[in-house]
């Protein structure tokens, strides 16, 4: 055969490969021993730092031998002269990036650049940052990369401004990737903060709480002023305008439009003459015994009073309670001064019991607050209200798209909760079809605005009667805004159980939760003025289940018909023996 | 697809080709070294194995390159002194003596039929070949650069060296510093007055002063560095071209850049086309409705086969239509239309899709756009293609043509008067007398102009400027392609032709560019023109596109294989497919275009046919004692280049970017410099 080139067979290229792999394992192990003995009799030569390389180069993964080198390395500064040592860490650093090419993840490798990077008497960042940005060209998501990036940035002081047009050279490049999202999240909030630290919240004024300023340093500090604001909305539109599939855009949208920062206040104090009790609510979960909470009753200090959460699961709860001593507020001819103090934010709220009332409270209602509102922080409707007008036209052309559907439900309810439920609810009808993975989350979520909805139905009619039936509730949440609500019903839903949380509801008498699934009552926990309870037709089948009832002294009506509950043997006899106070049991 | 792995030393043809054409032919005829090219005839008689005879267009080097990888024999004739047909490059000068070549038109050949007269044996029938091409027509050329002797002749002289070592850095498809170019492109658009070269060039070449004005002199000085194509074309990244590069292992012999920017002409200003998923991103010009649109359209395009119900409806209608139909903006449709399918009026819409489907799936795969185009020009494929054919014992002779044919085609007559004996020939279209018609031309033409603001490749795309107007094509090469000088721009217009190449084109140039009306005059400062490049040199030329013709229209004896010149179209497929086609009709057993064996798998039994073997040494594995030497990429770059030396230089890349460095090729050191 003239001129046919001859080539080896597979079965030849086979076995020449095998033979080289052997060959190559032989001389791995070979070194790999030579280094650990050479380890374990102290040796801290340049050998081994050979012997290392030569190991580190084909397998950069193997973290004990980088940790000799840094061994090796800081016994060498020790006997080196500066330049020496400068010349040391910098053939330590090229020869890093031959182990950063055979694997650019690798853990050992991006470790022991950082640590040469600190010790190295000359650093040289420029070299370093372009390294970093060559390497996130290859793959711009490479988050040891981008650690290590930030470890330069940070030491080389790189103005934020550059960084920030690093951020868009990556996005321009491709818009997929949350690391540079985020990081200009970061940067934006330095570049272009917001002007005026303390934004006015009118609502607060009414109340007698005070309003220290170190409320929270923190919690304007990721704002952005408005012109930067806009410029980014447009970035981030023609992002999820281009690929409105793609979330990275879509969460750095959410962020833009901000998350509600909650004051931490106390934003109710609830006193009972009766009970002699007081219950007091935080804006947000605390641990009362850590956070400094005293107790003011008539200009005396309460030294004695035991701070317990609703609940004995929560270590923080957004509602505290403490038995006043016997008889302070008994005399219903009295009047009380009550004030409580939450030191550690240096933030009281007072509360007069009056003459003749069995309790009283001291309060900002959800409404005051707007607290559902700022689920979005946007101070401006304006802004709102036309990204709003611009992702319902993206709906238009998608009217599929989770994220937009989503996103708008957000902006509704932080634009106008109530005059959009209608609109809310039937996105979360398509959510819930063109999305069926996620459709318990997206029941919560709905169930959630449900129930602040009806919060501010129920404070603009200023009632104590919670009522949500029907409403396909699968959860139950804000119970700390229903610290002073008496009457509830739930029935008709698909909830599953009282959570914990249901305990809150200090003031409740009568509880309705006729036809849900419901199982479990762990959250009908010490409610001192629980009266009636109706679970007719639930999933209630072990009497253990009714367990917590047993906390609530004043229970006398219970309603357990249509429950598997009910056709266990001996059931009445049981329910009076772990029940004596009901004397009305339906079965 | 970087170059990386040449095989190692050894044959002349690991050389790359940087030096002009003449340095070419000489490095193949060094191949050749101590055979003469009549030894196929005195080899051929025992029959068992015989060879085809070729001329060398992309498609002819491709059959050839097949067949002798799969060790059939191949003589390889051409009449010309260079290769590959009308898919040529050339050197300014070379290009200078091809036009004159042409205008001269050659008829006193006809006396020499009675020497080949006498090779004719008994019985046997001849069918003579067409010995003028005559695939070019309308030639014309018209010179504005200023006639007037160049000065600064030492700045540039010292230019030489660095410029060839600088090559290669910024050839690779992906290379990001395009992309910043893309960045910071704005509108830095300098005047001739200003001109320096752009800051973000990245030559290292110390030019401070590129004359303010470019002489012919010095186009025809520096001219000799660069090639010219003949035809303009553009590889598809997904195209059948690559594809075939990447499975013989021939795009070994050959470096790409990535196209950066798709362009369009549209009402009278050029705009970039957004074509890909950053590109949409980052447009000022598009509305975020209309980002929707068409990202929206696009997405549907690359599975359209998936939803035959959206648009079935059109299967028998224009694309055009389609579009209309569409819920896209016009804007959306001109970009659609006319800058990423590329189809006429009369395309159908499942074709229409089909092209932009292809488009939509050659992008991001070396870059952001879908095209690539080789360093030193489209002539450099076919070269490569040869250069593979070659080392698989190839022969080729330049300057050398066959006259007749002999009976059914056992064996050929070459104008030597040479009888050579052979079983099949494959034949560009050209040779071929008038036993055909010529459905269409194309016309074509590159000019010269001056100052554009950044280093780019561009496709730019100008729809009719009237309804009797063509559709032109336009492709903008930079110095960084290698096709032009440091501070010039190629550009290539291509069209279906109406009339000539220059009453098709002549309106869009003047749209365009600055057609001095003298030679050297420069555009009155502050009027309109002042913005528009200035035009340095044209050619217009009218190229046959053979492309349509069947088989079935030569009547031809059935082992002569008729290959078309270069087609209109922008890629490269119509040839590939010939090619595969004419290989499977020859050796309808074997593979088309196997994977070239990596050096270290090639036996070298030592019998000396060839010289190759030695090159292809294995090179013993070498860990343990290099374990570091792995995968270095900062290695210097080849630079060989002495002018006069026809030595071919091996590259230094081949034996350092190998995994196992310790190569074993005493014969050709790389030439480093």
């Amino acid at each position: 055969m003239h001129g046919r080139v001859k080539v080896k067979s597979t079965a030849q290229q086979e076995e020449e490969k095998r033979k080289g792999r052997e060959k190559k394992l032989k001389v791995y192990l070979t070194v790999r021993d030579a280094i650990f003995s050479k380890r374990s009799n102290g040796e801290l030569d340049e050998e081994a730092l050979q012997f290392t390389q030569q190991l580190l180069c084909s397998n950069p993964d193997f973290a004990t031998l980088w940790n000799y080198r840094r061994e090796i390395l800081l016994h060498l500064e020790t006997v080196k002269e500066e330049d020496e040592i400068q010349k040391l860490y910098e053939a330590e650093l090229f020869f890093i990036e031959t182990c950063l090419k055979m694997n650019p993840k690798s853990y050992g490798s991006w470790h022991h650049r950082g640590w040469v990077s600190s010790r190295l008497p000359r650093p040289d960042w420029t070299r370093e940052l372009s390294l970093c940005d060559r390497c996130l060209s290859l793959d711009d998501r490479n988050f040891h990369c981008w650690d290590y990036r930030r470890l330069v940035v940070k030491a080389s002081g790189v103005p934020v401004d550059q960084e920030l047009q690093f951020t868009d050279r990556l996005i321009g490049s491709n818009f997929s990737n949350y690391s540079s999202w985020h990081y200009r999240s970061t940067l934006l909030p330095l570049l272009h903060p917001e002007p005026g630290s303390e934004p006015a919240s009118p609502c607060r004024k009414q109340n007698n709480t005070h309003t220290s300023p170190t409320a929270s340093p923190q919690t304007h500090s990721h704002r952005v002023c408005e012109e930067q604001l806009l410029k980014e909305y447009e970035l981030v539109q023609n992002a999820f305008f281009t690929d409105p599939n793609d979330q990275s855009a879509w969460f750095y949208y959410r962020w833009l439009l901000g998350r509600a920062e909650r004051e931490e206040l106390i934003s109710c104090v609830y006193v009972s003459r009766e009970g002699e009790r007081v219950a007091v609510a935080f804006s947000k979960p605390v641990n009362a015994l850590t956070e400094g909470l005293m107790l003011v009753l008539d200009g005396q200090q309460q030294q004695r009073v035991e701070w317990r959460s609703a609940h004995p699961r929560f270590r923080h709860s957004p509602v505290w309670l403490c038995e006043l001593p016997p008889g302070s507020v008994s005399d219903i001819n009295n009047e009380h001064n009550l004030t409580v103090h939450w030191m550690e934010k240096h933030t009281h709220r007072d509360c007069a019991l009056y003459t003749g009332r069995p309790e009283s409270w001291c309060r900002d209602s959800a409404t005051d607050q707007e607290l559902f509102r700022s689920e979005l922080s946007v101070e401006k409707t304006s802004v709102l209200q036309s990204e709003l007008q611009s992702c319902t036209q993206l709906l238009e052309l998608e009217p599929q798209n989770k994220w937009c559907l989503l996103t708008i439900v957000l902006l509704m309810r932080a634009l106008d909760p109530l005059g959009h439920e209608k609109e809310t609810l039937a996105h979360f009808q398509t959510l819930k079809e063109v999305d069926p993975m996620r459709s318990s989350y997206y029941s919560d979520l709905c169930s959630k605005f449900m129930i602040e909805n009806t919060i501010l139905k129920m404070e603009y009619a200023e009632v104590r009667v919670f009522s949500l039936s029907d409403k396909n509730l699968s959860t139950l949440c804000h119970l700390d805004q229903l610290l002073l609500v008496t009457h509830i019903n739930l029935s008709s839903n698909q909830l599953v159980r009282f959570p914990p949380q249901f305990s809150m509801l200090q003031c409740l008498e009568v509880l309705e939760a006729d036809d849900n699934a419901i199982g479990n009552l762990e959250g009908l926990y010490h409610l001192p003025k629980l009266e009636e309870v109706s679970l007719k037709n639930n999933q209630i089948s072990k009497l253990s289940d009714l367990e917590p009832l047993a906390s609530c002294p004043r229970l006398t009506r219970l309603d357990l018909r249509g429950n598997p509950v009910t056709k266990t043997a001996n059931i009445e006899a049981e329910l009076a023996q772990l029940l004596p106070s009901v004397t009305d049991l339906l079965l | 697809m970087r170059g990386k792995d040449f095989y190692k030393g050894g044959v002349g043809c690991e050389c790359r080709f940087k030096a002009e054409t003449q340095r070419r032919n000489s490095v193949f005829l060094h191949v050749q070294a101590g055979v003469k090219w009549w030894c196929v005839s005195g080899y051929n008689p025992a029959v068992e194995d015989p060879p085809s005879v070729k001329w060398p267009g992309l498609t002819e080097s491709v059959i050839a390159a097949a067949c002798s990888r799969v060790g059939q024999r191949v003589l390889h004739l051409d009449r010309r002194n260079y290769y590959a047909g009308n898919w040529a490059s050339f050197t300014l000068n070379g290009l200078l003596s091809w036009i004159e070549e042409y205008k001269k038109s050659p008829d006193d050949q006809t006396d020499v039929e009675q020497e080949w007269r006498e090779k004719i044996e008994e019985g046997e029938e001849v069918l003579t070949l067409n010995s003028v091409d005559s695939t070019i027509s309308n030639l014309e050329v018209f010179t504005y650069a200023s006639e007037e002797p160049e000065e600064e002749e030492e700045v540039k002289a010292t230019s030489v060296g660095t410029q060839n070592s600088s090559g290669p850095d910024d050839t690779t498809p992906d290379k990001d510093d395009d992309e910043e170019h893309q960045h910071q492109e704005p509108e830095n658009e300098q005047t001739p007055e200003t001109q320096e070269e752009p800051e973000n060039e990245p030559q290292p070449e110390p030019v401070p002063e590129v004359k303010k004005k470019i002489t012919y002199a010095k186009l025809i000085k520096e001219g000799r560095r660069f090639n010219i194509d003949l035809v303009s074309k553009l590889l598809y990244s997904r195209g059948l071209l690559v594809d075939l590069l990447i499975k013989s292992n021939v795009s070994r012999y050959a470096e790409f850049k990535n196209l950066s920017r798709i362009l369009t002409c549209r009402n009278g200003k050029i705009e970039q086309v957004p074509c890909s998923r950053a590109d949409v991103f980052g447009s000022k010009q598009l509305s975020m409705v209309e980002k929707r649109m068409l990202m929206k359209f696009l997405t549907f395009c690359l599975d359209f086969e998936q939803h035959p119900e959206e648009f079935q409806d059109f299967s028998q209608k224009p694309f055009w239509d389609y579009l209309r139909s569409r819920s896209l903006t016009e804007n959306l449709q001109h970009f659609v239309f006319s800058s990423i399918a590329m189809v006429d009026q009369e395309t159908l819409t499942e074709e229409g899709l089909r092209a932009t489907q292809h488009f939509l799936r050659c992008l991001g795969r070396y870059g952001n756009t879908p095209f690539l185009f080789p360093l030193y020009g489209l002539g450099e494929i076919p070269q490569c293609f040869c250069r593979m054919c070659a080392v698989f014992g190839g022969i080729y002779c330049l300057r050398h043509s066959v006259q007749c044919l002999v009976n059914m085609v056992k064996a050929v007559i070459d104008t030597h008067g040479q009888r050579i004996s052979c079983s099949h020939l494959v034949v560009e279209d050209g040779y071929i007398r008038d036993e055909q018609r010529t459905r269409s031309r194309f016309s074509e033409r590159c000019i010269y102009y001056n100052f554009s603001p950044c280093m780019q490749i561009s496709l730019v795309t100008v729809p009719p400027l009237d309804s009797s107007s063509p559709a032109v094509r336009m492709v903008e090469l930079s110095s960084s392609s290698m096709t032009c000088m440091p501070g010039t721009y190629l550009v290539h217009l291509t069209c279906s032709s109406v009339g000539s190449a220059r009453e098709d084109l002549e309106p869009v140039i003047s749209k365009l560019f600055y057609v001095p009306s003298s030679p050297g005059e420069e555009p009155a400062p502050g009027c309109e023109e002042e913005q528009k490049p200035v035009t340095l040199w044209i050619m217009f030329f009218n190229m046959r596109d053979s492309s349509g013709l069947d088989p079935s229209c030569y009547t031809l004896p059935t082992n002569v294989h008729v290959c078309t010149g270069p087609d209109a179209s922008l890629g490269n497929d119509y040839s590939i497919t010939l090619a595969e086609s004419v290989f499977r009709q020859l050796l309808p057993d074997e593979e088309f275009c196997p994977p070239a064996p990596n050096p270290e798998d090639i036996i070298y039994d030592g019998d000396g046919t060839q010289t190759e073997g030695a090159a292809f040494q294995e090179a013993g594995d070498a860990l343990g004692t290099s374990a570091a030497g792995e995968e270095e990429e900062e290695e210097p770059q080849e630079n060989d280049q002495s002018e006069e030396s026809s030595e071919p230089a091996a590259s230094s890349e081949s034996a350092a970017q190998d995994s196992t460095n310790e190569s074993e090729v005493p014969e050709t050191p790389p030439t480093l410099e």
